[in-house]
């Protein structure tokens, strides 16, 4: 594969979390333990644009997204709410949104993770997830967690039967728990991006850690 | 890359960041509140593209939030220095078109901005990739993101191309072979002769898709092609750089022993005039094929049923002869020269549907230059055509260029999701020919039925 890559020594330096040294924006809740109900979503293919409609990205500041989350699937075009879409049915709440497979696919609009977030929503759980929906995720504090198509299928099936089912999502045991049986599965994350959702940590926090080094990286590249 | 961290994503050196109106004002607010500056401000280049009215350009623009979000992109890039390419500049147009066209992209370099269809430079064997507003943030504070590595995967498409059959062709089979998420998690190389005979704007097409079936990028290795097109643009390396840099470009090619994490190899002769019928770009077929059944089809049932009763359509239906209402060519997918060029090819002599409403907008004002002095804007004018002015336009609708609801729209941009080109609106992706068929025939048509000596 093409690369123009090149490796820098590695600098050592001191850390109080293992990632980084430096005081922290909080640029969102930290995310330890989540106990709750959950919203399902059974559709495969969800794309950013469904999540939020190109005209509401018009927007040159971070808020009112959680409003026009699902927009066209949420409101009829007279702004009424449409009666059968899940956000619509108080049947369902929680702080857990759990999608079909391949969620978030599509443009790379972060706006599509402020609005989940913003709407109340702090993990998604699917089977699978976009790549660039997933770091989007990780970077704003919505915790993306992808489990099996089977355990997927277990938690549809048990909100569907008892829309009070509770899901525990434990980050630092990366384990996702279906609380009405006990059955558990672990889930992936880099201990890097873990160590930042637990602490309210970003990747600006650690990159300005590292300042130095880049500077001294960039001095030897053309433009 | 500037640093590896243990069992967590690499921090990547960005040597080129593009930013436009719509995913950058929340980054610069970051910066502000941070109370931290742009690290390399020469590095970000800026211009609006998603948001702009593509006619009138010269007038005031009517939307207060648009006008607002472009203010803000101008604001924003003079208060840091950056390189602003606003409406009415003679630089402006799409990100991912006035980007190659400018020499911004270079063989080999990183190359990133807020946008999914970064990939497209991965057609001169840059890194190229979409990223977040966060990111976009990262870039401009530090010059770096930091990302996991991908897989990689290697897709070989040999063999004569046959009459009719385009580069938009060729990515919408290899998505419909793979799926909308097919490539998810990979970094994907095109290789084989299909791809080492395509033209700079073919490969930019097929690269610009790779987002569509989930890869984060996609890339063709660097050669005379590349280099032809790259040397003397306005910021390529000029003289002894420029030597230099050549050497370098010559150098990056995958290893003949390179191993793919997955290898897949199509044969370019069975591709056919592609269409889609869904609303996700895998759900394409060939021009004269019949919708799958469900039965037939990767994915849940209901939600393949969900997204054939949006469309409006059934399962065994054909797709040609299908009414449309509205015909697109532009985007960064189609907006470049050879697509218009495509297009007046097979409209030449013809005329316009009379209930066809025909939406033609240059990816760049060097392309709509080209299209007049080319002679194309005069063929196109006799048929009916009307050339409006440059932007992504009715590719995500976000400009007043909106299909209706409930409306078919036959369009060359890279997505068919419910409501992409308007509320309601029903998309079906194709080549530049193939809109051309639909805009003089009013119906989903094949191309090879109108004219011999399609280009």
């Amino acid at each position: 594969m093409v690369s123009s890559l090149k490796m820098l020594t590695h600098h050592s330096t001191t850390h109080n979390s293992p990632f980084t040294t430096h005081i922290k924006n909080m640029a969102y809740d930290k995310f330890n333990i989540l106990k709750s109900t959950a919203v399902p979503l059974p559709i495969e293919n969800v794309d950013t644009d469904q999540i939020i409609p190109a005209r509401f990205l018009k927007a040159t500041e971070r808020v009112g997204f959680g409003d026009n989350l699902f927009r066209d699937w949420r409101y009829n075009p007279d702004n009424t709410p449409k009666t059968d879409f899940v956000l619509n049915n108080p049947t369902y709440s929680g702080k857990i949104l759990v999608g079909g497979k391949n969620f978030g696919s599509g443009s790379s609009r972060e706006h599509a993770a402020w609005a989940i977030y913003d709407y109340g929503f702090r993990a998604v759980v699917s089977s699978f997830f976009a790549d660039i929906f997933r770091n989007n995720c990780l970077n704003i504090g919505v915790l993306p967690v992808q489990v099996s198509p089977e355990f997927a299928e277990k938690i549809f099936t048990a909100i569907h039967a008892d829309p009070k089912t509770e899901l525990e999502i434990n980050l630092p045991a990366q384990t996702i728990t279906l609380l009405s049986t006990g059955e558990k599965e672990t889930f992936d994350i880099s201990p890097y991006k873990k160590d930042n959702m637990i602490n309210g940590f970003d990747d600006i926090d650690y990159l300005q850690s590292i300042k130095g080094e880049i500077e001294e990286f960039a001095a030897n590249l053309p433009l | 890359m500037v640093r590896k961290i243990e069992g967590g994503p690499d921090v990547l050196f960005i040597d080129r960041h593009l930013i436009h109106e719509v995913t950058s004002p929340v980054a610069f607010l970051g910066l502000k509140s941070r109370g931290i500056g742009v690290l390399y401000p020469n590095r970000t280049f800026a211009t609006a593209d998603h948001n702009t009215p593509t006619i009138n350009q010269h007038l005031p623009v009517a939307d207060p939030l648009s006008a607002n979000q472009l203010k803000a992109l101008e604001t924003n890039s003079n208060e840091y220095g950056i390189s602003h390419w606003g409406l009415g500049h003679q630089k402006n147009g799409i990100v991912h078109v006035v980007g190659p066209e400018y020499g911004i992209t270079q063989p080999g370099a990183t190359i990133v901005c807020g946008d999914s269809h970064t990939s497209t430079h991965g057609a001169f064997g840059a890194i190229a990739f979409g990223i977040g507003t966060s990111e976009v943030e990262m870039v401009l504070a530090t010059q770096c993101i930091m990302q996991p590595k991908p897989k990689k995967m290697r897709i070989n498409v040999n063999g004569k191309l046959g009459k009719g059959v385009t580069p938009k062709d060729v990515a919408l089979f290899i998505i419909s072979q793979l799926t909308t998420s097919g490539a998810t998690g990979y970094f994907v190389e095109y290789a084989g002769d299909v791809f080492e005979n395509m033209s700079m704007e073919g490969r930019m097409t097929v690269c610009n898709l790779s987002i569509e079936m989930g890869a984060r990028g996609g890339m063709i290795a660097p050669d005379e092609t590349t280099i032809d097109y790259v040397k003397g643009r306005e910021f390529s390396p000029k003289g002894e750089a420029w030597d230099k840099a050549l050497a370098y470009y010559k150098t990056l090619k995958s290893d003949a022993d390179a191993v793919f994490d997955k290898e897949l190899t199509f044969d370019g002769s069975k591709i056919e005039p592609m269409i889609t019928y869904g609303t996700n770009p895998g759900m394409g077929m060939g021009i004269s094929q019949d919708i799958p059944d469900a039965a037939h089809v990767e994915g849940g049932a209901a939600t393949y049923e969900k997204s054939l009763t949006y469309m409006g359509f059934s399962e065994g239906e054909h797709m040609i002869g299908k009414k449309v209402d509205f015909v697109f060519v532009g985007s960064c997918t189609n907006g470049r020269i050879e697509d218009f060029r495509a297009f007046t090819s097979l409209v030449k002599g013809k005329h316009k549907a009379d209930d066809v409403t025909v939406w033609l907008v240059p990816g760049s004002h060097i392309v709509e230059s080209q299209i007049k002095e080319e002679g194309l804007l005069d063929i196109l004018t006799e048929a009916g055509f009307v050339l409006r002015q440059p932007g992504c336009s009715a590719c995500l609708a976000m400009n007043d260029d909106k299909v209706p609801a409930g409306k078919y729209a036959v369009s060359t941009s890279n997505r068919n999701f419910e409501g992409r080109q308007g509320p309601g609106s029903r998309t079906m992706l194709a080549s530049p020919l193939v809109a051309a068929a639909a805009a003089v025939t009013g119906k989903v048509t094949d191309p090879r039925t109108l004219i011999e000596e399609l280009v």
